[in-house]
């Protein structure tokens, strides 16, 4: 059945900012959604407050609002529309949640909106255990013995029963957040508390363990018509007991027979048969490595990050032909948009494997233990094909970006045999470089297997590795025969990992690879293994076989991609690569875009012209630079990963557009940065450069406490620190194992923050407007409030930013975007910091101001002039409405202390736009608030470090607004009373940190600094709201402008 | 050893070779396999005849070869062509290793070669006739098609099951999972050699007939056509693959050849009747010529989705049912199964209209 013409407009809901769980997958997944339905005619309304995402651009939607995510916003915005039909399948679960709220409120009745894709009754089924256990019973599909309990006295009578160990998932939650694996009564009490403090309906499913198992996944996909067909299946090798979003995963499934593959496939299509579902679902299935007795684990009834990454591992766009069948369509009417001959009812067969690895966040929460089981924990992934598994496993490991050099981590070499064999009995970050690491010391396979309960397979694949790996160091790179290159190469060692293991540099082995005529092929992924052509240009290098890549002789541009979504450096980034292929596209250029990691809208092979799906390392970005013949590579959108490259491409003669590593250098090495700001007259705090411990003492004390210290070249302020005197300095270097020197020191200024993102064309500048941070300076950019535009700048203050701007691009003759960051203290401005780059706030700034930043940039940097693109230059007057920025954390997940300071730890970030500042804050606040109707008290936790000037302020502050102060109380048990509404401390000492984290695992609002629990204070009586859409707003400046000319 | 794949077009693909038997060359169709499990049914299923199948997924044999998935008593491939074999099988059923399999066998096994670059020459010159040999140098003629069926069909009468209603199959190259899918349904089925007469067949008192699949081309079975055409008059008839194809050519059709055939396991195939697509297992070289049933009674009742080929077909008015596809899977998914089922209905509703007549 074609479309339904019934309907002409459809809400979409999105899935808001990223926490752990829900991250750039839903932005992939949105944005072609969203592609799709607009393709069809449809009038797409949006809702998503997550200004970073590329579904929120008017390219892909009509009418975007960027609005809390809650009932009573979404229902003012349908009052508002009046949409026909509304989708919540592309926004994950907070969507889903979303449009059974909606439903169950009565909302859509009210309005008369037609739920599209799959039914609510469907939903229900899916996500309520009980509804979906009785289901499973009927078509006779096995679930794990298993129990709802709605209290902990329930759920300790069942575990009476059955006995340990035992799964707690809680219901409707994402990333199975509050869920985990107890061992014992006292850890199960536990988990089954916080499981049901963190399900909306007080809800939790207690499941007999069956970890051990092998943990299998089917992406399957129906239309209304009941045509069911499975994607993909994709194999974890990590066995169940880890969440599928921590484990490192193989697509398609390696150790299942036709007949285990087809009992699963069979299941799958069974129960999304059985539960209606139009569209896409995920189902997990647990399965005894020594019988054909399975288990189902989980479904989810709609697009995941499994869905995206199963689109990206087959080619096959599981979102956008999802949306199509919401509207309508049936699998053989929609055509394979890769093969573009074939139909959407098909099956996709690979020739390559791919191997997915998580990226996790323990980097940044350095007290916090990387153990891993059921609550997921990465905040990214990075996913690499091949035709072998040991060259995927290989590239993966390349993309992660993390501590490792290769299969190498230093800090697990120099672990004991005990230490790594403790390794092996939980899951944890380190666990595959622990095995590595253990099979190079002589542990067999076999006993590997019954540490860890991996299969054979996979392990045997991780020796095939260490067995070349002991074979390369034997050798010297001058001894490396052709073919003994063949293999390590075809097997996947890197030149760089290569360079590490035989002691030279890897330009070194580049050489003599290329001499002796070792290079890569490049393959295409066709969603069908080659029986029929293909159009799409889709591809991932081996050391094997035939290349299928032909360059073409068209002018083009090489986009560097930023890798895995970590703190710090998150999906901002791939929206920044997403605009600067789509302006070059434009401007009549071949985009070709290379990146790892397949949550996001960059690697979807609808947008560059070709995608390279490669690790970004020299080695592979050379490789296609050479393969393709590209003479103009673009690495400021790629954030830290991609600069951080810069370097070595010019080593190797690469010409960069815009930038060249004297100015990175200039900029990131603080003796030249220092000197260039003197050099133009353009003030910076006192910093100095530290080479060891005691210059760091002598250089802390010169120039003054307090100081802030933080290593070189790093992403996101890791290891950044406020250091107030000189004992916490010495108590600092005690309590770091390694510190890496050289350390930067400067004079900490706790003012006010200030940032901009600009345009420049090497010497005339445009700045859209000024951010300014609500933390003083010493809170992380990315981990501040902020409001643009900035109220508490002088019109003087403002033309001093724009003047020290314009002198910093001009004597760099800088050419791109540039964020600078400014620090007010007593009256005077001082630059922090110039990152010449996109950065983090470059979308939001883009969004709220109408100027596309990345498109002018753009233009700029293929060598037009400010004045050939835009009318406008200098600082930007000031819209008529405020944007509020606000961080979302994801710490609850992860555990540790929420306080913020200079090293960032929040996984995501929201926007507000009001009338008011206060409007936007009630809207930060809103749906915490009204998650807490009877919140009344606020735990102010007081300790002598704190001024009691500033406590008493605060006290009135919270009387002014009709709540209660609680000075003393025990914290363990108010933060479970129902009257806990926020808890301040801003105390470093330890007690004050468990407290901290106690709170913020209760999901009690936590303020570790005075400006934001004023602000609190101001909005938190505060309920009333309007809603309106950022082209409304947009028009309202324009009105203005209107009438004051 | 290095090795080689040579093609019929002048093309050659290098790879190690693995043969245990004295012969320097080993001949046959070169077909493509482009489902990412199911091996061991592929080996051993009789439709493969005489070909040298190439695996398109690049890692093979990783779950060994085991004891109960095999399609018939024997691997039947004249090679096997992959990138990566497998040394070792982990798997619990796993009772040989991949490699350990085909040498038990004799069978030639070319790994480490490009697959995807000998899929492409399929793809754009059709099926061609190959061959794998350790000399590098292009010397052998390719020889023509040979009557492959007469090698795999059963030579004796052998029958399966206990159940009330009798089934004949005429065995062309026949599946065992065929067999299975019958028997576990209730049947008794009688599997007869594909040379069986027609009186013969109604000796053994049928409630209806079964023809399987089996290798090469179907028109080298025109002598039995007649027979064919008698037994579909006379009893419900379910056919398979190639006996799908024998059917339309013994009621007025025509078969082609296909320029590479489908096999796989993700072939989407419309049922025009319920209007449904199914996901089916295939492996066929010819095809059931759509416009040549024109003027016959034989109406088209399942359709690829993909190039809108002829899937399957059934009689104005008798009970025939008849599948290009693989309703009984092995590999591959299992959704169209209810073909067995229909049958079944089919059976009892002619088997009620006797006893009341």
């Amino acid at each position: 059945m074609p479309k339904d013409t019934s309907i002409q407009s459809i809400l979409v809901i999105g899935s808001g900012p990223i926490v752990i769980g829900q991250a750039a997958e839903f932005d992939y997944s949105g944005t072609q959604g969203c592609r799709a339905l607009k393709e069809e005619g449809y009038k797409v309304i949006l809702v998503n407050n997550n200004p970073a995402t590329i579904m929120t651009d008017e390219v892909n939607a009509d009418i975007v609002y960027f609005e809390p995510l809650t009932v009573s916003s979404v229902e003012k915005i349908i009052a508002k529309e009046r949409p026909d039909g509304m989708i919540g399948t592309l926004g994950g679960q907070t969507g889903l949640n979303l449009a059974f709220q909606l439903h169950e409120a009565g909302v859509l009745d009210k309005y008369n909106v037609k739920l599209l894709g799959t039914p609510i009754e469907s939903i229900k089924k899916g996500e309520d255990r009980e509804e979906f256990r009785a289901l499973m019973m009927e078509l006779s599909e096995p679930v794990p013995e298993s129990q709802i309990v709605h209290t902990v006295d329930e759920a300790v009578e069942f575990a009476n029963e059955v006995g340990f160990p035992l799964i707690i998932r809680p219901a409707y939650t994402l990333g199975g957040t509050g869920g985990g694996i107890a061992d014992t009564l006292e850890e199960f009490k536990e988990l089954v508390k916080g499981g049901l403090d963190e399900s909306p309906i007080t809800q939790c499913l207690i499941e007999k363990s069956i970890a051990g198992y092998k943990e299998v996944e089917y992406e399957v996909m129906r239309d209304h018509n009941d045509t069911c067909i499975t994607i993909c299946n994709m194999e974890n090798i990590d066995p169940v007991g880890i969440h599928t979003g921590d484990s490192i995963v193989v697509a398609p499934s390696q150790t299942l027979t036709d007949v285990e593959y087809q009992m699963l496939r069979t299941a799958s299509i069974k129960i999304i048969s059985a539960l209606g579902i139009i569209g896409g679902c995920n189902i997990q299935f647990a399965l005894d490595p020594v019988s054909k007795n399975y288990y189902l684990i989980e479904v989810n009834p709609r697009v995941s990050r499994s869905s995206a990454l199963a689109s990206k591992a087959t080619g096959y766009p599981i979102a956008k032909i999802a949306a199509k069948l919401a509207v309508g369509y049936t699998l053989d009417e929609l055509l394979n948009p890769v093969t573009g001959g074939t139909y959407a009812s098909f099956e996709p067969a690979l020739d390559y494997v791919v191997v997915k690895f998580p990226r996790f966040p323990f980097d940044k929460f350095p007290t916090v233990e990387d153990t891993l089981g059921t609550q997921m924990k990465a905040t990214g992934e990075v996913m690499a094909i091949d035709t072998n598994l040991e060259r995927a496993i290989q590239k993966a490991v390349s993309s992660l970006e993390s501590d490792n050099i290769g299969i190498t981590v230093k800090k697990i070499s120099a672990k004991s045999d005990e230490e790594l064999l403790a390794l092996m009995k939980k899951g944890n970050e380190g666990r595959f470089f622990a095995i590595i690491e253990l099979l190079r010391r002589g542990l067999s396979i076999e006993e590997l297997h019954l540490l860890t309960k991996m299969d054979l397979f996979f392990l045997q694949s991780f020796k095939t590795i260490v067995d070349l790996e002991t074979q390369i160091k034997k050798t010297a790179l001058d001894e490396i025969s052709v073919d003994f290159m063949k293999t390590i190469k075809e097997k996947g060692f890197s030149d760089g990992y290569l360079a590490f293991l035989l002691n030279v540099t890897e330009f070194e082995v580049r050489e003599k690879r290329k001499q002796i005529g070792v290079l890569p092929s490049y393959r295409m992924v066709d969603t069908c293994a080659a029986e029929f052509e293909s159009q799409t240009s889709y591809f991932y290098s081996s050391y094997f076989g035939k290349s299928e890549v032909v360059p073409t002789t068209n002018e083009k541009v090489l986009i560097v991609g930023s890798g895995p979504i970590r703190i710090g450096q998150g999906i901002e980034f791939d929206y920044s690569s997403v605009h600067g292929i789509l302006s070059l596209q434009e401007e009549g250029y071949e985009t070709l875009l290379i990146n790892n990691n397949p949550e996001t809208v960059s690697t979807d092979f609808e947008v560059a012209d070709r995608l390279y799906f490669e690790p970004l390392t020299l080695e592979d970005v050379l490789n296609v630079i050479e393969a393709e013949n590209v003479s103009k590579v673009l690495v400021q959108y790629g954030g830290q990963t991609a600069i951080n490259l810069a370097k070595d491409l010019e080593a190797a003669g690469v010409t960069l557009l815009g930038i060249n590593n004297d100015v990175i250098d200039q900029l990131e090495d603080r003796d030249r940065f220092y000197k260039l700001l003197e050099e133009i007259d353009v003030p910076h705090l006192p910093g100095k450069i530290a080479y060891n411990e005691e210059e760091l003492v002598i250089m802390a004390n010169e120039l003054g406490f307090p100081i802030l210290i933080r290593p070189s070249y790093v992403i996101g302020g890791k290891g950044m620190v406020v250091i107030n005197h000189e004992g916490e300095l010495v108590q600092f270097i005690n309590k770091q194992i390694d510190i890496g020197f050289p350390i930067l020191l400067d004079a900490y200024a706790p003012g006010k923050e200030f940032e901009i993102d600009l345009v420049a064309d090497g010497d005339k500048i445009l700045i859209p407007t000024i951010v300014e941070h609500v933390e003083k300076a010493g809170v992380h950019s990315g981990d501040s409030h902020a409001i643009l535009p900035a109220v508490s700048l002088s019109n003087v203050d403002k033309k001093e930013v724009e003047e020290f701007a314009r002198k910093i691009v001009s004597k760099l003759h800088f050419v791109g975007l540039m964020n600078i960051q400014f620090v007010q203290h007593k009256e005077k401005i001082y630059v922090l910091e110039v990152n010449p780059r996109a950065s983090r706030t470059v979308p939001i700034v883009s969004k709220v101001t109408g100027i596309p930043m990345v498109q002018l940039a753009t233009k700029l940097l293929i060598g037009n002039k400010l004045s050939d693109v835009t009318a406008t230059s200098g600082l930007l007057p000031d819209p008529p409405f405020f944007t509020v920025k606000y961080p979302v954390f994801s710490t609850h997940k992860i555990g540790g202390d929420p306080l913020v300071g200079p090293e960032m730890k929040s996984t995501g970030e929201g926007i507000s736009i009001a009338d008011t500042v206060e409007e936007g804050f009630t809207k930060v606040f809103h749906s915490y608030l009204e998650s807490k109707p009877a919140g009344k008290e606020i735990f102010i936790d007081v300790d002598e470090s704190m001024n009691p000037d500033e406590v008493g302020k605060i006290v009135s502050l919270v009387q002014k607004a009709n709540l209660t102060p609680v000075l003393n109380d025990d914290i363990k048990t108010w933060v479970r009373s129902e009257k806990a509404l926020a808890y301040f401390s801003f105390s470093v000492d330890k007690e004050s940190e468990k407290s901290r984290a106690l709170a913020c695992k209760n999901r009690i609002q936590v303020f570790s600094n005075t400006e934001m629990i004023t602000v609190f204070l101001q909005v938190v009586n505060q309920r009333e709201f309007s809603v309106c859409s950022v082209q409304d707003w947009k028009n309202k400046d324009f009105l203005k402008k209107e009438v004051m000319s | 050893m290095k090795g080689y794949l040579f093609l019929e077009n002048g093309e050659k693909f290098e790879g190690n070779l693995m043969t245990s038997s004295m012969k320097e060359t080993f001949e046959g169709e070169v077909v493509f396999y482009t489902g990412m499990t199911g091996y061991q049914e592929v080996l051993t299923d009789p439709s493969y005849k005489n070909q040298i199948v190439v695996f398109t997924y690049p890692l093979i044999g990783n779950y060994g070869i085991n004891e109960h998935d095999f399609e018939s008593k024997k691997p039947h491939v004249a090679g096997v062509i992959l990138l990566e074999c497998n040394p070792t099988a982990y798997h619990y059923e796993s009772k040989y290793s991949l490699k350990q399999y085909l040498e038990k066998w004799n069978i030639p096994l070319l790994s480490h070669a490009d697959t995807r670059s000998i899929v492409k020459q399929i793809r754009h010159h059709g099926t061609m006739q190959g061959y794998l040999a350790y000399d590098d140098t292009n010397k052998i003629e390719m020889v023509a098609e040979k009557f492959p069926v007469a090698d795999v069909s059963t030579k004796t009468i052998v029958s399966y099951g206990t159940g009330k209603t009798h089934i004949v199959l005429m065995d062309f190259g026949c599946k065992k999972s065929i067999v299975e899918s019958l028997v576990e349904r209730g049947f008794t089925v009688t599997v007869v050699p594909y040379d069986t007469s027609y009186e013969k067949v109604l000796e053994l008192k049928p409630d209806g007939i079964v023809l399987s699949n089996g290798p090469g081309d179907p028109k080298q079975l025109q002598p039995h056509l007649i027979k064919i055409k008698k037994l579909l008059e006379n009893f419900p008839t379910l056919a398979i693959c190639l006996g799908h194809q024998l059917v339309a050519l013994a009621l007025g059709g025509d078969t082609k050849k296909l320029r590479f055939g489908h096999r796989g396991a993700n072939q989407p195939v419309l049922d025009v009747v319920k209007n449904k697509v199914y996901i089916t297992s295939q492996n066929h070289s010819y095809v059931v010529d759509e416009e040549s049933l024109k003027n016959t009674s034989l109406t088209v009742r399942f359709k690829n989705v993909n190039d809108g080929s002829v899937e399957g077909i059934a009689h104005k008015s008798l009970p025939i049912l008849s599948v290009q596809f693989h309703p009984e899977a092995h590999p591959g998914p299992i959704d169209s199964s209810w073909i067995f089922d229909d049958f079944a209905d089919s059976l009892s509703i002619v088997r009620r209209e006797k006893q009341y007549a």
